[in-house]
């Protein structure tokens, strides 16, 4: 059988991303989402999924891109993390596509690209590139991301 | 066998045998005559040794067989429950404890107790042949006590081959009272007989002419029906000598010579403590019986009876009859489900309520009254289940408190109030730690050296009350000591010493704020570092605690007559009640259990005093804290108010003014946790859904002080 890793693809800023399959709990059309003060700047604020309230991760905002107002398309993917549940906001999500082993290669490291750092591969599918996204990595921000917080 | 899926039975199991060993222990040290204690604490020994010889667990069922020959003799009287012997038998529930927790934490509990094996055994055998009583020893080890069952030098002995049942104890005492004979009879017939039942039934039918029979065994059904080899025993209660009960059975044909036996004297005796040849048999045979009834009951009727006679002279301790309720264990997480599950329904039918309002449709908002009305039932169900008597976390004091005086050269008695008060089972998680500061404290800190009470005209026994009530919706739990109370003066100083506050602040603070100045991180008031408080953790962490559980905690103190802490906490932690506001367009809840009132004032009577903000409520003046300024709220467009509303909330003697925008109103809501990504966010205790399925923050109003 051939190894490889079934993924979700998803755009932000006309850049494609896939991540694995495996931890995606589900996908959902952008809910009502309540802003949590204090939080990180990454995180958009709070949505109720059926009754359990869950942090929302907006990825432009972790990749430092521009911030735009969700539009029509977008989407947020669910992530089950260490047990609990967690969204990622991206501006759109395509399809589930099976990437083969030797498509993926690991991603250039140090060259200056930014936010390669939360990069574990890209898959190279025709003359498509997704690139894989190191969850672990995107959600570390408690230790990083700790000034901005304190009370007027 | 595979035993380890009943390992966690008898963790549990384990565990409540030596609270209850705790428990006995500490009692019978305050009344070493009692028996009714050392049965209590040789029944937990002997059925932790039982248990864990059979789940394997030789090093528990070593120590517990030692301490059985120790109890058994202090239980003959061979030994006094001296102080000595007590605190060798507390090390070794000490030593159990941990053996107990090694096998929790997957171990064999294989620890080394040799010393105390060695103190077991010295003390077992040698004081055991001093006396002129025959030697006794562990039933276990195979000898019985060579007294003659029929005691025939007393004429009378005890049945304990007998259970009976509380209907049949109580008759047998009033018969006692009133000055009837109880005989124990065994009748037997000639094994050549052909017809047994009816032999049996001229036996029933003589004895009922003299007296009652209150008891057969086996059942007079079945000694009807012949079910029965050749003898079967049988209670009466006559006023007729013995010697007429045994002519009514031998008179009868194929009827052999009876043995009949006076049960009078188990009911009646009261044994003197220095055990004399009787007392001893008796307790032997008393012992044989409940030997005799390894099936886990160890009650055996004559016991059982002999045991209440005595407790009932000794008041204070009652042994802890294993409770026969019907109960089930649950799994802490299923309960968590439940709970999550009755929130949902809670907010999906507040969800529909608001559908029918909106759509005007008559019958739904019957059939929604209906519902209403069985979600808050469910919802007071579930709660209540979840509900654990404070009991669980108290009852671990008595010893702790005990250690403690002892240890300090303290004489102190805990009092323990409204242990059966019940409370969520998350805040009781949570409750214990602070607890044991703040008792620690009273011993250490708060009662006075037995010098210095009895200097200061004090009784030389300190008294440390630890109680808990419901007030309301809250759960009021107090540790109160009559020590030396806190110097406002005392506090004043040290705080300046470390730093806390300056000397002109600190003069101008109330006594009673002076007080709560030992709720500051930093501040430790004990003159001397000892093992028992100061350990580095100060109050400010038992003042974290309770209010990271909604909680507030208040200090009385009056300097030479004691000191109270007064912690209130909320019932539950899952579902509160909550007022809803409008800070801009954003909904926040803030728990009604800060809120002491709301008001609203023009804008122009808010003052400045030093860049805060603050209005005159009833000539006090209230600081304000603007809300939106400290929750970052983005401005809105929306229209608001000529007039400022304020939500005034209250931590322990503080207040303090909320500004916001809009009162909703009052809501129950459901806490839900914002998640690890989301933790220690400022001012925000967690998120609740609302009825229109949006999230909304719940406002963490003790982190606003």
């Amino acid at each position: 059988m051939e190894t490889g890793v079934q993924v979700v693809a998803c755009t932000v800023e006309g850049e494609e991303y896939a991540i694995e399959i495996k931890i995606v709990q589900e996908i959902i059309r952008v809910l009502e989402i309540t802003r949590v003060p204090h939080a990180s700047p990454f995180i958009s604020g709070v949505i109720n999924l059926r009754g359990m309230v869950i942090p929302v991760m907006d990825l432009r905002k972790r990749f430092g891109l521009p911030p735009r107002e969700p539009e029509e398309t977008a989407r947020i993917v669910v992530i089950n993390w260490n047990r609990e549940m967690v969204g990622v906001l991206v501006d759109s999500v395509s399809e589930v596509i099976w990437l083969p082993a030797q498509t993926v290669e690991t991603p250039p490291s140090g060259t200056g690209g930014a936010n390669t750092e939360f990069f574990s591969g890209i898959g190279k599918l025709g003359s498509r590139l997704l690139i894989m996204l190191d969850l672990e990595k995107i959600f570390e921000i408690n230790d990083s991301v700790s000034s901005g917080r304190g009370i007027v | 066998m595979d035993m380890s899926q009943y390992r966690g039975m008898f963790l549990e199991e384990a565990q409540e045998h030596l609270q209850k060993l705790n428990d006995a222990l500490l009692a019978l040290e305050s009344s070493p005559e009692n028996r009714a204690i050392l049965d209590e604490i040789f029944r937990s020994a002997h059925t932790l040794k039982g248990m864990s010889a059979t789940m394997g667990f030789n090093q528990v069922a070593e120590l517990t067989h030692n301490m059985e020959n120790v109890l058994h003799k202090l239980r003959n009287g061979e030994l006094c429950s001296a102080s000595g012997i007590v605190d060798l038998l507390f090390k070794c529930v000490d030593s159990l404890d941990s053996m107990i927790n090694d096998i929790a934490g997957g171990g064999e509990g294989n620890l080394t107790v040799g010393d105390l094996l060695t103190e077991l055994k010295n003390l077992h055998e040698s004081e055991g042949h001093a006396g002129s009583i025959p030697v006794a020893v562990g039933p276990e080890a195979g000898s019985h006590p060579d007294t003659p069952i029929d005691g025939a030098a007393v004429g009378q002995k005890i049945i304990t081959s007998i259970e009976f049942n509380e209907y049949e104890k109580n008759l047998i005492k009033q018969a006692i009272d009133q000055g009837y004979h109880c005989y124990h009879i065994v009748a037997s017939i000639d094994p050549r007989c052909v017809m047994k039942s009816a032999r049996a039934f001229m036996i029933f039918k003589n004895m009922e002419a003299i007296g009652e029979i209150i008891k057969s065994i086996p059942p007079v059904q079945e000694i009807e029906e012949e079910k029965f080899d050749t003898s079967f025993q049988l209670i009466l209660i006559s006023m007729e000598p013995e010697e007429n009960v045994r002519k009514g059975l031998v008179s009868i044909t194929e009827v052999m010579e009876p043995d009949i036996t006076v049960i009078s004297q188990v009911f009646t005796s009261s044994i003197p403590a220095e055990g004399t040849e009787t007392q001893s048999a008796e307790s032997q045979l008393l012992q044989q019986g409940r030997e005799a009834d390894k099936t886990g009951k160890q009650d055996s009727g004559a016991a059982d009876i002999s045991n209440r006679e005595k407790t009932k002279n000794e008041p204070g301790y009652v042994p802890a009859k294993a409770k026969a309720s019907q109960t089930v264990r649950v799994d802490t997480t299923k309960l968590d489900n439940l709970i999550n599950l009755v929130g949902e329904l809670v907010i999906n039918k507040t969800r529909i309520e608001q559908i029918g309002r909106v759509n005007q449709v008559p019958d739904l908002a019957e059939t929604l009254e209906q519902m209403d009305r069985i979600t808050t039932d469910l919802q007071n169900v579930v709660m209540k289940v979840r509900m654990v008597p404070i009991d669980t976390v108290f009852s671990r004091f008595p010893r702790m408190v005990r250690d403690l005086a002892k240890e300090l050269g303290k004489e102190i008695e805990l009092i323990i109030e409204g242990k059966e008060t019940e409370l969520d089972r998350t805040v009781i998680d949570e409750v214990g730690d602070p607890l044991v500061h703040l008792l620690r404290n009273a011993v250490d800190h708060g009662i006075e050296e037995p010098e210095a009470r009895i200097a200061a005209q004090k009784p030389e026994q300190g008294k440390v009350l630890l109680s808990a009530r419901h007030e309301g919706n809250n759960v009021v739990i107090e540790v109160e000591d009559d020590g030396k109370g806190l110097d406002p003066e005392a506090i004043r100083q040290k705080a300046v010493e470390k730093g806390i506050l300056d000397a002109e602040s600190a003069a101008e603070l109330s006594d009673t704020e002076a007080v709560r100045l030992v709720l500051k991180p930093g501040f430790s008031t004990a003159e001397k570092i000892t093992d028992i408080s100061g350990r580095g953790v100060g109050m400010d962490v038992v003042k974290n605690k309770i209010e990271a559980l909604s909680g507030s905690i208040n200090i009385e103190s009056t300097p030479g007559r004691g000191t109270r802490f007064k912690i209130q906490l909320p019932l539950t932690l899952a579902i509160i009640q909550a007022l809803l506001v409008l800070i801009e367009e954003e909904t926040y809840a803030i728990p009604l259990s800060f809120i002491a009132e709301t008001t609203s004032v023009m804008p122009e009577q808010v003052n400045k005093i030093q860049d805060q903000e603050v209005i005159l409520l009833r000539g006090d003046v209230l600081p304000l804290i603007r809300l939106n300024e400290v929750l970052q709220v983005p401005p809105s467009d929306l229209p608001k108010d000529e007039e400022i509303n304020i939500v005034v909330v209250k931590n322990g003697e503080k207040r303090v003014g909320l500004l916001v925008d809009t009162l909703i109103g009052q809501q129950e809501i459901v806490i839900k946790p914002l998640g690890k990504l989301l933790g220690n966010i400022p001012v925000v205790a967690g998120a609740t859904i609302l009825g229109n399925g949006q999230v909304s923050l719940i406002i963490d109003v003790a982190g606003l002080f």
